[in-house]
């Protein structure tokens, strides 16, 4: 028996906004049901891009019908721009965690929403890229490489487990352990290198990428929050806010956490300070 | 709450005869049987006895019988043993629909050098037996076959099949876990040359197997130790387990009638009433040659996973093919084995009853079943039929 949390439980029993809006302003479609679970998600979306309506069709398991219905409960009075900021990781804290062996039910989540996103700015066809590595679940290599950035894995179980990917037959066994050390191992200096050559611009939309994806989200669970203010030679100045604001351990959140995040990503010798 | 238990292909109540059967031997009775006096000697009077029952049950000799820890440990000494009979037979058969303990035993042994054939099923989960007979070599050490499947409940001709394989004389060892206490079984006219069975698939305690050794087979112990099973088997016998293992033979004989008739009766009515009320539901494997109490069945555009944790709501507890009640991410390779579709086969429910579960229990699921897949089916991408008839019907139920 599955070690549901009490809100996957009650997400599933009682699951909000299922359905269909006959006319959505988006739609995303992820998974298959050969693979055992897939969500089509449904945007209603007004003029000033705000997501007025959100509702889902899944065929899965427990956890991914409360995965779908914490999704659309997250999302809806949100902005676009502000809803493809949710991470997986967001659906999962959300719920108050999934047993590890189902996260891909929270991937799924945000696969959908990236799609119906797409759907609606009209660039659907866009999404199609990267090569197939896990046949048996058609996963491809971008989007392995993005769970293991986005969820720290290092292990192929884990990579499983986010991803489906290795769950057939196992034989992409080897690529995607291929796949894990370029980026577990080598990744630090390939970046450094890179930072040598990045123009300010660049620097910034990295850093303000790796903060969106993972640094923020994690923030927030505490109700805490960080904003990049400026770039300076090697120096990355930034605000904390909410809870981070007034915490007396923020130094160690700044350094601890948010630093390292930054260095393992982009710049070993890189520092990270409060304005 | 009602608790309606028809996952009896998983595990079984304990009868009540059976516990009350045990408690003295995990009380006052603790004598090691191996010892010489006589307060020991009462123990293995009672093993002897039991051990008594058991060959009764499958038309075999006291002689015959060890007891072991669980049909996975039957199973791996039997395999074991026969191909350490046959040093210089490197080929080995089995099924594809086996249970694990068999069947990663197989892959296990392939991956040691061993040539393994896995004999397919058709659609209906009926053997090949005629792949399995063109599969015979010289060089075959042992066949092994389930004898009931135990998500399927589809049954195997091991009649016919221990004569072909024991007329080539090639050894034969059947996986009975599904079938004993189920169907009769009569070892005096079937050749196997082993059968493996485990205590907690009827009534009887779990942590107790069997393994049939027929007189006159070459056998190696797989646990080496002491001189326990005519040493056959090392280790100090699990004396509770083992009494209560023969009071369960003894009361399965008696119950073998009623588990053909009422029970047959009571797995027909649930079948045929799932049938009716619920379209798009299939049942998965052949109707004839099936153990009484089992039925397996899909419920298109619905995921297992989600039925049976709906159903748990309402106290019915049962089995599914599903991948996610697995922890993998593939269906049951039973279902595979036999074409279902993978939609189909995550859909898959297992009922498995006993002589336990009445007309009442049936009744009950007949009536919380249906609205639960029609409940799932709104929520699904994949079931166009009947949306906008019930928006929200979902909250409504729980």
């Amino acid at each position: 028996m599955w070690d549901y949390t009490e809100k996957v439980k009650e997400h599933f029993l009682n699951p909000r906004n299922a359905g269909v809006i006959k006319d959505a302003d988006g739609i995303g479609e992820f998974g298959s049901p050969a693979c055992g679970d897939a969500l089509t998600l449904y945007l209603k979306i007004d003029e000033n891009k705000r997501i007025v309506d959100a509702k889902f069709q899944t065929f899965g398991c427990a956890s991914a019908i409360a995965s779908s219905s914490a999704l659309t409960e997250m999302i809806k009075g949100l902005t676009v721009s502000e809803a493809e900021k949710i991470t997986n990781d967001d659906i999962v804290h959300f719920l108050g965690g999934l047993p590890r062996q189902k996260m891909h039910c929270s991937v799924m989540g945000r696969e959908a929403l990236e799609k119906a996103i797409a759907d609606y700015r009209g660039e659907a066809s866009k999404k199609i890229e990267g090569t197939l590595v896990c046949e048996c679940f058609g996963v491809t290599d971008r989007e392995i490489e993005r769970a293991i950035r986005e969820n720290n894995l290092s292990t192929i179980e884990d990579v499983t487990n986010y991803t489906k990917a290795g769950g057939g037959c196992e034989k992409c066994h080897e690529k995607i352990q291929e796949i894990l050390d370029s980026i577990n191992g080598k990744q630090a200096p390939l970046h450094a290198k890179k930072t040598a050559k990045m123009t300010n611009i660049q620097k910034i939309k990295m850093i303000e990428d790796i903060m969106g994806q993972e640094i923020k989200p994690s923030l927030r669970q505490d109700g805490g929050d960080v904003e990049l203010v400026d770039i300076v030679g090697k120096k990355v100045l930034v605000r904390l806010k909410g809870t981070c604001a007034t915490c007396l351990a923020s130094h160690v959140t700044l350094k601890d956490y948010v630093e390292k995040k930054l260095r393992e990503a982009i710049a070993p010798d890189l520092i990270v300070e409060e304005t | 709450m009602e608790q309606i238990y028809v996952d009896n292909n998983a595990t079984t109540q304990i009868t009540p005869e059976v516990l009350d059967e045990m408690m003295p031997f995990l009380k006052g009775l603790y004598a090691n049987p191996s010892s010489m006096y006589r307060f020991a000697g009462q123990v293995s009077k009672r093993l002897r006895e039991a051990r008594r029952k058991v060959a009764d049950l499958l038309g075999a000799t006291s002689e015959e019988i060890i007891f072991t820890s669980c049909g996975s440990e039957s199973d791996n000494t039997a395999i074991r043993a026969a191909i350490q009979a046959y040093p210089n037979k490197r080929h080995i058969v089995t099924t594809r629909v086996e249970h694990p303990a068999i069947k990663n035993l197989f892959e296990h042994l392939s991956k040691e050098g061993w040539r393994v054939t896995m004999v397919p099923v058709d659609n209906n989960g009926r053997l090949d037996v005629d792949f399995l007979v063109r599969s015979l070599t010289p060089d075959t050490a042992v066949v092994s076959i389930m004898w009931a499947n135990n998500e399927t409940g589809v049954v195997f001709p091991i009649d016919e099949i221990s004569q072909i394989v024991k007329a080539r004389g090639i050894v034969f060892h059947t996986d009975a876990v599904q079938a004993v206490g189920k169907i009769a079984i009569d070892l005096r006219r079937i050749p196997a040359d082993m059968l493996s069975f485990s205590g907690h698939k009827l009534h009887a305690p779990k942590g107790i197997g069997v393994l049939y050794v027929r007189r006159g087979t070459r056998f190696t112990p797989f646990l080496i130790g002491g001189h326990q099973e005519s040493g056959r088997r090392a280790g100090t016998e699990n004396v509770a387990s083992i009494i209560g293992l023969g009071k369960a033979c003894e009361l399965a004989k008696i119950h073998l009638e009623e588990e053909n008739a009422r029970v047959r009766q009571l797995r027909d009515r649930l079948e045929r009433g799932l049938l009716e009320k619920i379209p798009g539901a299939k049942v998965n494997g052949e109707r004839e040659n099936r153990l009484p109490n089992t039925t397996n069945i899909s419920f298109e555009g619905v995921e297992g996973e989600a039925i049976l944790l709906m159903m748990d709501q309402w106290g019915i507890y049962a089995s599914s093919g599903s991948a996610c009640t697995s922890g993998s991410l593939q269906p049951s390779h039973v279902l595979r084995a036999m074409g279902v579709p993978f939609t189909l086969a995550h859909g898959s429910i297992r009922f498995s009853l006993s002589r336990y579960n009445t007309d009442r229990d049936i009744g009950y699921i007949l009536e919380k079943l249906p609205p639960i897949i029609e409940d799932l089916r709104e929520l699904s991408p994949f079931w166009k039929t009947c949306d906008s008839t019930q928006p929200g019907a979902i909250t409504q139920t729980f």
